[in-house]
Order: structure tokens, then sequence, then C-alpha cells
């Protein structure tokens, strides 16, 4: 009998033990819903199955009476807008701002310590001046997620940036580059797979700012729907649009690793090696 | 005129005294091999040439002018590694120092422009063997491809001194051996004048046209950075007498062994 630490789960076991955790809490909700439905039938804590069906086909699959608009698609667009817009700001600032930053001394000595300490202000807490200097539109919602976002990436770039080894930039330098030329042959190429890998890492904290921006002040939006129907215990909407945010994190998630596997055959390949 | 000229050379770190009064005059088409303990200041010296680092004090010339203070086209450079680009393959390597050259704002050619370099630097990858595999990116290289690549990537400049830090040590010997072949090659077919460091004394012995010995001659136990190194041997290779050869190893070894002791 080999040590358990040597033991390695065939590729059948492997997705049926992956499989395990999801299965067994379906079944705890079904059992505890149930158990709860008995007791009281009008109860909103843990709906059951059927009653998500129903909401489900509410919100997407009908048209809301008042608006005669489809409430789920709605609030699935204008969510992904904020956070889309949102995060390409975030990208293009943390490129333009990494690179000098990781590169030139100079940059480096006149901004790190404002970036570090601009990176300390808790977005939250300055929600409330986004709200005053551009009003409840689309732009304060945007723009909280690009000041929670940008200083993360900012920082993770010109980390990323000064990692190049030295040895690659007095080569380039030996071939004739200018510091212009080697941020745009050397740098640039090299830093946008780091950036793809930034921006999968900041999705989770853009998310955060993006539902709590819609629970505050929206009127429609995925983090809005969910904060509107608590007021009346709708439970039965909640958790399938939790669950959609959830599946939404996941497939951008594996949209950009894919994407980034896909553009730069280079970089996933030396990942492999080490 | 030398190509470089060096007069009563000294470069310190505060108190520590790297190298004292170093006098050297290289000529063009030289090659010449540098050996000694480490931490003897070769590295540093070679890296005073390259420009990544500025003598303290005493003349230090190239071509009669004083020496460029950053790396330029005028000295080209293989590290013992990360001295080529990941993000590009092989043939990309060696075009990117024509195309750096010729487009200063893009650093990129296009049309016809590209297709010459192009040509260039498949004729330079086909001069150190690595014409099969222009397609190929880094990574998929061995570590002596790896350093053909390098080389070629300088080689493509014409540099006027090519400057080779430790550029086999991280390889096999069978594969560093194919490596001497070829460097002496390249260096007779160019005409190329080639600096190089190692810490391999056989390897400084048999390559190349000239050896210099770094070492530290008075040695203070109190203070060990109080006196730097000075060129110690100045050889012409082709002397290939064992008696020296065994010398210098042995004030090479007895330097180390004082190091680690």
């Amino acid at each position: 009998m080999k040590k358990l630490m040597n033991l390695r789960p065939s590729r059948g076991t492997a997705i049926f033990l992956g499989l395990l955790p999801f299965l067994l809490i379906v079944i705890l909700y079904v059992f505890a819903s149930d158990a709860r439905l008995a007791e009281n039938p009008n109860d909103k804590l843990l709906p059951s199955m059927h009653s998500f069906v129903e909401a489900i086909d509410r919100m997407a699959f009908t048209e809301s009476k008042r608006s005669g608009e489809n409430l789920f698609v709605q609030d699935t667009v204008s969510s992904l807008q904020r956070l889309g817009l949102g995060v390409f700001i975030s990208a293009t600032l943390a490129l333009l701002m990494g690179i000098p930053l990781g590169l030139i001394p100079y940059v480096r000595s006149g901004l790190s310590p404002f970036v570090a300490a601009f990176s300390m202000v808790p977005p939250m807490a300055i929600l409330p001046i986004l709200f005053i200097v551009f009003g409840m539109g689309e732009m304060a919602k945007v723009a909280l997620i690009v000041i929670g976002v940008t200083p993360l990436m900012v920082r993770d770039l010109q980390q990323r940036v000064s990692e190049i080894p030295a040895e690659q930039l007095i080569k380039a330098q030996t071939l004739g580059g200018s510091t212009w030329t080697i941020v745009v042959r050397v740098i640039l190429p090299q830093m946008l797979p780091r950036l793809f890998d930034a921006v999968r890492l900041t999705l989770g904290t853009a998310w955060i700012f993006l539902i709590s921006a819609e629970a505050i002040a929206a009127t429609e939006g995925l983090g809005y729907r969910i904060f509107l129907v608590r007021r009346y215990l709708s439970m039965d909407v909640i958790l399938p649009y939790v669950a959609w945010i959830t599946f939404l994190a996941f497939l951008f998630d594996y949209l950009l690793k894919k994407f980034t596997y896909k553009m730069f055959p280079w970089y996933t390949a030396g990942k492999e090696n080490k | 005129m030398s190509l470089i000229s060096i007069k009563n050379l000294w470069k310190e770190y505060g108190e520590n005294i790297v190298l004292e009064k170093l006098n050297l005059e290289i000529q063009e088409g030289e090659f010449c091999t540098l050996v000694g303990p480490s931490g003897c200041g070769k590295s540093t010296f070679l890296k005073m040439i390259l420009g990544q680092e500025t003598p303290t004090r005493g003349t230090f010339l190239f071509e009669g002018k004083p020496f460029p203070q950053e790396p330029s086209v005028e000295r080209g450079i293989v590290f013992q590694r990360y001295s080529v680009f990941s993000h590009l393959n092989v043939l990309e390597n060696v075009m990117l120092g024509i195309e750096l050259e010729k487009s200063k704002f893009l650093g990129k050619l296009f049309g016809a422009a590209r297709k010459e370099a192009q040509k260039t630097a498949m004729e330079m990858l086909e001069a150190v063997g690595l014409a099969s595999s222009a397609y190929k990116y880094p990574t998929e290289l061995s570590g002596g491809m790896q350093q053909r690549l390098s080389i070629a990537q300088s080689l493509v400049k014409k540099p006027k001194v090519l400057l080779l830090d430790e550029p086999f040590g991280a390889l096999d010997p069978g594969i560093s051996a194919d490596m001497h072949t070829l460097i002496l090659d390249l260096w007779k077919k160019n005409n190329l004048t080639v600096i190089m460091v190692t810490h391999d004394l056989h390897e400084g012995f048999y390559l190349g046209t000239r050896l210099l010995v770094f070492d530290k001659v008075r040695h203070d136990p109190q203070a060990p950075d109080r006196y730097g190194a000075k060129i110690t041997y100045d050889i012409p290779v082709g002397d290939n007498r064992k008696s020296v050869y065994k010398e210098i190893d042995k004030s090479i070894k007895r330097e180390e062994n004082d190091n680690e002791a």
C-alpha cells in the first residue's frame, strides 16, 4: 500500500470527486428545504426547487408586466457593461502607469509613494464622494470599479516590469534600442499576457465594487436586483442570481485564461517549464 | 591607437576597493580572456567596459575617447543567462537588432525592409548553426542553443567589441567545447575583438590570444576589502607551458580557499 500522499485518482475518479461537494450541497439543501416547508409551507428562507424554476421563468423568460422588458437580460447587460468598461479603463491605466513606474527611475521616485498611498484608500469609503461628483448615473459606478481595481493592477504590473531580468534590458540597449523602442518592442509585448493575468486576479474585486455600487444606487443591474428583492425575502430570486453571477465570474476567468494561452504561446510555454 | 586604453584605473564602492591601479591596452582583433578567483572584480571590469558601471578614477578610453556611460551598439554582450527575448522567436530575436536601428519610432520593419532584415538574420543564424530552429521560441531551446542565439543577436550589430560574461558556465562540458569551436570560428571570420570573462582557467588558457589574470596582490586579513585586485598575469595564449598553467591555477585556488576560509 502506497502512502496517501503518493496515491493519485484516475481521471474518472477525479471528475467524480470534483463534482461530489456540489452534489452534496444540493442534496443537503433539498432535504433542509423540504423539512422547513413541511413545517411551514409559507417559509421563504429555503424555497423549493419548484419555486426556483418559477422565479427563473418569471425573471428570465417572461417580459415584465410593468415595463415590458426582460428584467434578467436587462440586469445582466447593464451590469456587464459597467464591469467591462471599468475593467477596460483600469487595464489601460495600468499599462500607461505600470510600465513607466517599473522602468523609469525618475517616474518611480516621483509617483511610487503616491500610488502606494492611494491604493490604501478604501474605495467604499469614497463612494459617497463619487456619487456627489458624478451623480447617480453610470459614471459613479464605473468610477468605483476603476478606483478600486486600478491601484492593484498598476502595482502588479510595476512589479512584473521590474522583474524583467536586467540582462535583457542591457542587451536591448546594445542592440540599439532607445527607451521608447525598448518599451514598444521588449516591455509591452512581455507585459500584455501579464496584464491579462492581472485582470483575471482583480476580476473578483471588480465584482465586489460593482455589486456594492449597484446595491446603493441603480435602477437595474444584478446587484440592484438582489438588494431590491431582499425586501420581500425573495430567496427564490436571490439564489439563482448569485449562482448566475458566480457562473459569469467563472466564465470570464476561463475565457481570459484560454485567450492568454492562445495569444501568447511563448508565455504559457515558459510557465509550464517552471 | 588601441581600441581600449586604460591607465591607472580604480574602482571602489565606498570603503571597498575592487580594482586598483589597472593599466591595460587592448588592440583591435584581440581575443582576451579574463580569469581570477570569485570576487576579484573581473565581472565589475567587464561591466565598466559595457557601460553598466563607471570607474571611480583613472583614464578609461574607447578608441581614444571616454567610454559611453551606458550600454550602446559599439559593445555587444552575451550574458550567462537571460539575454534572449522570450516573447520573440529565434529569427525575430536576431532581427530585433536590425529593426531597432532602422525604425526609430516603432522599432519594427515592414514590407521589403522586413524581408531584407529576415535575410540578414537568417544568414546570421546559419553562421551559428540555428537556421533549423528559426521559428522556435527560446523556451523550446536548450541552454547551448540559447547562447548561440544570444551570440547571433549581438553579431548582427557588428559590434566593435564583443563582451562575453561567463557565457558557457552553465553548459555541459561537451556543449561548451562545441561553443568554443563556434566562437573561435566566428572571431576569425568576422575580425572580432572579444573580451571574455570565465571562471574556468582551462577555458581561458586555451581560448583566444591573450590571458589576463585578475587577483589581489596585497592582502590584509583584518580588512579584506582594503586592497583591490590587479592584473597579475598578462600572457599571450599560445604560451602553453604547463608550468605557467599550474602556477596560475595555484594562485587562483589559494585565493579562493582564503575567501572561503
